[in-house]
């Protein structure tokens, strides 16, 4: 096994609910390991966890048990100055790049605040900038405007332009392409791997559609209700899951042709009564589901 | 429309600030406040060069000189010029709706950011000093001060900013709340900004638009509040004010009345103009709203007149047809926008057609024009809709009732804000039939479950008394469904049904719209921008590209030859059928 760039370890996330005498268990004991240069998709459907598990490496969300370990640092609890010097290693780009650009600040301004902070001059920041509207083909006249001038894939051009400012080794893309028009998306989808081919950047792309997480992975890990129930080489994984819940999870997705999608829709429907008769002796099968894990 | 929820949550902030100034001066009312602020400012500023009159010299021969005289306003009781009182009042008047703004300002800003931003205990102890200070009588609190402190107005005015800071502080905490939530403020995070630095650059450029309209307001009440402790006679009687000629000239309101007009206009004028001008302000950073509304009522009628020759004898399975639909909003300067542009589809009954395009292209716009129900400026600017085979281009407000009511059924596509909080599901879904249908409440209630039992519900009764916020996202789909189809409408418009939805329930509700739409033998119309929920249970296939229909033909022969350019470009984006990217090739393309 070559080195690890990111080893989640055994991560538990829990939030106090109001009223609940317990607190809910958003992530329960979660273990995924991403290597240099490499993708690692996550999938699920909402409030399995994903976005918290992308939350929980970023330091956004407060680790209860378990251990984060970023080339072999352990980074489960910084304080706000080591934070920041975590900054130039790992990055982030969010799903909505309406609300994760501030609206009152210039591209040029937003994008040279994490320079700055790490300590740039402000001649070397400018050029620095032109380097990446470049790498993520926006005109370089985009410094002086605001990102309301500009589209929903466009925007997020700029949120990745700020995330590779620092030159990160790993990236956590929470859902970066779920807000985005079709043709944009599979644009933008390019961006992220043809950049990851030029710097040898990692990335956790966090996504719930399957086709994206398929086109994006190397590896693909499987989210549901805050456990990982299963990860492997994504062509593997995506054409024969092994996982009940992911075999559902993967039929339900409809293809875009009516004679495949029709043979998809009538292999669904089998599999779900298939599922249905397994449920009577559901207890085993939970039982070996986790210990095969 | 997928993207109005995402640019709704824009904040108003200065970079939009050169736009707000040029909408601002747009409004007459707020030009005309400006200037009477900035004269005021300017009279307290050069008050020495306005006049050449002491305020405070008292001239016995002047007592109660008639104004344009040689006093140009007169001179009051004690002979003193109203004038130059006038002028030099507006410094003191001025002077303290600065203190009381400062101290407020200076309290509240910071107390709001560090309780909203780090809330904690902090949040909890200045909320309940805030609470406290706005529960106190604030002209009593005043009035002891001064008794106390004696008639510093200075003094006076700054312990009345202090009872005007928790405005600022609870607008400051409130709009901090908001803010820090956004996904900009985690990215400054993981940027390794400082808490001090996230909260000058990124939350206080969102504070300053709101308090800069609350600030125009409480320099108008402090004025008054001013004015109003010196007419009870307990300001400085050294200091020529506009609070203290008022109580002058009331005293001698018999011999001298116009002496009471100067003050009265000063005040008056003054505040009134802080107020408008908050309010002006107010209008100009929110966005004005185009006047748009009585282009509807008068676009409407006309329709169809306009086609008498066109419309053919509807089929008999004919649903719906519509022929060149051109839908536009007006826009500022005259005009239309045209966001459908001479659009002709139909469906027949039992048929699924598939309204396929990108965020922008006009295919909900399309589905709106249909049920009658564009929003606010919208209008249908030509074509004709014909349903039933009867016109929906005359029909009057009344007729799109009963035709909604009975005729067209629609999904949306975010289903929790389509349900009213305040009421049970049960409710929302036994009103309509009641209305449409004329059921009584029993015969409707057990309609309402059985229909509740069909889009499989597991508990139709629990569903029944629950309210919107106690379901799931995928169960409140599936009653607005059974809503949808409850006063069995011949055609259904749904809006996107599947995708606020997760796959496996997208994939459970698509199930449900077909096996209704069949067993009723219903026309749909499923606007949507995936070509997978197409290829699912459409029939035919209507692709729009900016506000026109590009490509039209059954759902096999546009996936397997798609004519247009457009079209092919949209299925190539798919990645469906793209290969997997596999394992990564170590020390490989890197």
């Amino acid at each position: 096994m070559t080195a690890e760039l990111l080893r989640v370890d055994d991560v538990v996330v829990e939030y106090k609910v109001k009223g609940a005498r317990d607190p809910f268990r958003a992530l329960r004991g979660v273990s995924v390991h991403i290597e240099p240069g490499e993708t690692l998709g996550l999938v699920g459907e909402s409030g399995s966890g994903k976005t918290t598990l992308g939350r929980a490496i970023l330091g956004l969300a407060p680790i209860g048990a378990g251990t984060v370990t970023l080339s072999g640092r352990d980074i489960t609890r910084l304080t706000t100055r080591e934070r920041r010097a975590l900054s130039s290693d790992l990055q982030v780009v969010f799903q909505d790049p309406y609300s994760s650009l501030n609206p009152s600040m210039t591209v040029g301004d937003i994008l040279s605040e994490p320079l700055r902070v790490a300590g740039m001059a402000r001649r070397a920041a400018s050029d620095r900038i032109r380097a990446l509207l470049d790498e993520v083909k926006l005109p370089v006249d985009s410094v002086d405007r605001f990102p309301r001038e500009f589209s929903g894939g466009q925007r997020q051009r700029i949120a990745i332009a700020r995330a590779l400012a620092l030159e990160p080794k790993l990236i956590v893309c929470d859902e970066p392409v779920s807000a985005l028009d079709l043709s944009t998306q599979k644009r933008v989808l390019d961006l992220f791997i043809d950049i990851q081919e030029r710097t040898g950047v990692a990335y956790l792309f966090i996504t719930h559609d399957l086709s994206v997480v398929r086109h994006v992975s190397h590896r693909v890990a499987v989210m549901y209700r805050g456990e990982i129930v299963e990860q492997g080489d994504a062509e593997q994984l995506t054409s024969h899951p092994s996982h009940p819940y992911t075999q559902r999870l993967f039929l339900a997705a409809p293809v875009a042709a009516p004679a495949q999608q029709a043979k998809r829709r009538a292999e669904r429907e089998r599999l779900l009564r298939e599922q249905a008769e397994a449920d009577v002796t559901g207890a085993h099968a939970t039982l070996l589901s986790k210990g095969s894990r | 429309m997928s993207d109005s929820a995402l640019t709704s949550n824009t904040v108003p902030v200065s970079s939009v600030r050169s736009s707000v100034w040029r909408r601002l001066v747009k409004n007459p009312l707020a030009v005309v406040a400006l200037v009477i602020i900035a004269v005021v400012i300017l009279c307290a500023i050069l008050a020495p060069l306005l006049t050449n009159y002491d305020p405070n010299r008292a001239d016995l021969s002047a007592v109660f000189a008639p104004p344009f005289g040689e006093h140009v306003l007169g001179a009051d009781s004690a002979g003193r010029d109203v004038w130059s009182r006038l002028v030099y009042g507006a410094r003191t008047s001025l002077l303290g709706a600065l203190i009381a703004l400062s101290v407020a300002i200076l309290v509240g800003i910071p107390s709001g950011l560090i309780a909203g931003y780090y809330q904690g205990w902090f949040d909890g102890v200045a909320s309940w000093f805030a609470n406290m200070l706005m529960s106190m009588p604030g002209l009593i609190v005043l009035l002891a001060a001064i008794a106390v402190l004696g008639p510093q107005m200075a003094t006076v005015m700054a312990i009345f900013g202090i009872l005007l800071s928790p405005g600022v502080f609870r607008l400051t905490r409130t709009t901090v709340l908001t803010v820090r939530k956004e996904l900009f403020v985690d990215a400054a995070r993981v940027s390794g900004l400082s808490d001090a630095r996230i909260i000058s650059r990124h939350i206080l450029g969102v504070v300053r638009a709101p308090l800069l309209i609350q600030g125009a307001m409480m320099a108008g009440i402090a004025i008054v509040l001013q004015a109003g402790l010196e007419f009870l006679g307990v300001g400085d009687p050294s200091t020529p004010s506009w609070g203290g000629m008022l109580s002058d000239a009331f005293l001698n309101i018999y011999i001298a009345p116009w002496l009471l007009v100067w003050p009265g206009l000063a005040i008056g004028l003054t505040t009134a103009a802080f107020a408008i001008l908050g309010t002006a302000l107010r209008d100009a950073v929110q966005g004005t709203d185009l006047g748009a509304s009585k282009t509807k009522s008068r676009a409407v009628p006309e329709l169809g007149a306009e086609h008498p020759g066109i419309r053919p004898a509807p089929a008999s399975d004919r649903l719906l047809d519509v022929r060149d639909l051109k839908v536009g909003y007006p826009v500022e300067g005259g005009g239309n926008k045209i966001v459908v542009d001479g659009v002709s589809l139909h469906v027949d009954r039992g048929q699924v057609l598939g309204l396929v395009g990108e965020s922008g292209s006009g295919k909900s716009q399309t589905a709106f024009a249909i049920m009658g129900l564009l929003p606010h400026g919208g209008a249908v600017l030509d074509g004709s809709i014909s349903f039933r085979g009867e016109d929906l281009g005359n029909a009057s407000r009344r007729e799109f009732v009963v035709v909604r009511g009975t005729g067209i059924g629609y999904v949306p596509q975010e289903p929790m804000t389509n349900l009213d909080p305040c009421f049970t599901l049960g409710h929302q879904l036994v009103e309509p039939m009641r209305f449409n249908l004329g059921l009584s409440r029993s015969k409707a209630k057990a309609r309402a479950l059985e229909l509740l039992d069909r889009v499989g519900i597991v508990d139709p009764l629990r569903t029944f008394d629950a309210y919107p916020h106690e379901v799931s996202g995928g169960m409140a789909q599936r009653v607005l469904i059974a809503g949808a189809v409850s006063c069995d409408p011949e055609l259904i418009i749904a809006d996107e049904p599947t995708t606020a939805l997760d796959v496996t329930v997208q994939a459970e509700v698509l199930d449900l719209l077909r096996s209704l739409q069949r067993e009723r033998g219903m026309g749909m119309i499923l606007v949507t921008h995936n070509f997978g929920v197409v290829a699912d249970i459409c029939d035919r296939v209507a692709v729009m590209q900016q506000g026109r229909i590009v490509e039209s033909n059954s759902a096999e022969a546009l996936f397997a030859d798609p004519q247009h350019v457009y079209t092919r470009m949209l299925l190539d984006s798919m990645l469906d059928d793209a290969p997997a990217r596999g394992a990564r090739v170590k020390g490989g393309q890197q």
